[in-house]
């Protein structure tokens, strides 16, 4: 029982902080003035909201197999968000060097 | 319960918005932004109402195939200089109209459906042994209705060559000019060497699990299609000649699969696409091995677009 409620708790709280560092991102997205800064907002919320949220549902899997799923699910997003992330801000500053 | 509804009502009007917001915005890139977001909400719609096959569909062809078929599109008219005719009040006026019109009647159809609303499911379901699949997503779309997905198979050839037919005649037999990274360094090549391995062992997996599971050949074949298509991007492998004997083999092995077990059928089950009791389950993978890379291959070079590099470069 204790356990259960212990789970729950670790849970409600990933979960929540997870889906604050979504949240600060979209405001960020929303307020930063330019793509450098917005592309900072948006990899924090990848990185670190995705995995919070992952880590929070994680005592909910069924299973090791599908925990390192997930788990792996987070570091393919990671790898191509910061890939994704690497190419616009070249592109960015291609189209400053080049007007 | 209650927090689920406010899920789904929060997701239909977010769906709704994308929608229209999508047809609103003048500008065509936001455009296909604006779609390919509103493909994987409807992806999560298709999860809400449990229908994962769908929902994989959606996400791998409906939003990510088209979507790069639309931004290929986008930016190879970017640079037309044509200003579109702008359509008279009374065009503009019979197209919402008729567009209403078939809202409506679409409203209607849900609305007057019989309770319960008549289904084949339980008789797909029932009939899974005889099949041998666990999926009846899979049996429907290789054992029950199978002639209709040879001939999507088809379809999509004739999809392939009506883009050749775009070429001009000097470059037939050439390649599709697709965009590469000169960069031969940059996280583009990194992702390239990476992620295809990855990738390939994913769409093997959704390929095998169909049978059983939510999966199959259309989002194996997606997968495929992507990660040939990122090692293009990325300058790894070259863009092939469209005259080429083994891609024209990759293309036509997929619907000529099919088209001989279905011949066979006549001879080993008594009709067209039967298949042997006790057989159909190698049958049926066999077939969606070969008509994967087909397809795959198909839209790779449907997103490529037509031939633009001459034969002899």
């Amino acid at each position: 029982m204790e356990m259960s409620i212990a789970r729950d708790v670790f849970t409600i709280l990933m979960v929540t902080a997870g889906a604050f560092f979504f949240l600060a991102g979209t405001i960020g997205l929303l307020r930063f003035p330019d793509t450098l800064t917005r592309l900072h907002a948006l990899t924090k919320a990848d990185n670190l909201g995705l995995g919070l949220v992952i880590l929070g549902l994680l005592p909910w899997a069924n299973g090791t197999l599908a925990g390192l799923k997930m788990i792996f699910i987070w570091l393919l997003v990671q790898f191509a968000g910061a890939t994704v992330a690497q190419l616009i801000a070249r592109a960015v500053r291609h189209g400053e060097t080049q007007p | 319960m209650t927090v689920s509804l406010g899920l789904d009502i929060g997701l239909a009007i977010l769906v709704l918005s994308v929608a229209v917001w999508t047809i609103a915005v003048r500008e065509a890139f936001a455009s296909v932004v604006g779609f390919v977001v509103y493909g994987l909400l409807l992806a999560l719609v298709w999860v809400r109402l449990w229908a994962i096959d769908i929902a994989l569909t959606e996400a791998a062809i409906g939003s990510g195939v088209t979507g790069a078929l639309l931004l290929g599109a986008a930016s190879r008219t970017r640079h037309a200089k044509a200003e579109p005719e702008a359509l008279t009040l009374i065009v503009r006026l019979a197209v919402a109209v008729f567009c209403a019109l078939i809202t409506a009647g679409l409203a209607a159809i849900v609305f007057l459906l019989p309770e319960p609303a008549p289904t084949l499911a339980p008789d797909a379901a029932a009939n899974l042994s005889t099949v041998g699949v666990g999926n009846p997503i899979t049996a429907v779309l290789l054992a029950y209705r199978a002639f209709d997905t040879f001939l999507e198979k088809v379809v999509l050839l004739f999809a392939l060559i009506g883009v050749w037919s775009l070429a001009a005649d000097r470059n037939w037999g050439g390649a599709p000019a697709l965009w590469q990274s000169p960069d031969r360094n940059g996280p583009l090549t990194f992702l390239g060497q990476i992620l295809p391995p990855v990738g390939v062992v994913v769409a093997i997996y959704m390929l095998w699990t169909g049978a059983d599971h939510p999966g199959g050949a259309f989002q194996a074949s997606a997968m495929l299609a992507a990660m040939w298509m990122l090692t293009m991007i990325a300058g790894l492998t070259h863009v092939p000649r469209i005259s080429s004997t083994g891609l024209r083999f990759t293309l036509v092995v997929g619907a000529a699969a099919f088209l001989l077990a279905g011949l066979a059928g006549f001879y080993f089950a008594g009709a067209f696409l039967a298949y042997p009791p006790g057989y159909s389950k190698a049958l049926i993978i066999a077939i969606e091995v070969v008509m994967t890379i087909s397809v795959a291959g198909t839209l790779v070079l449907l997103v490529a677009g037509p031939p633009e590099r001459g034969e002899r470069p």
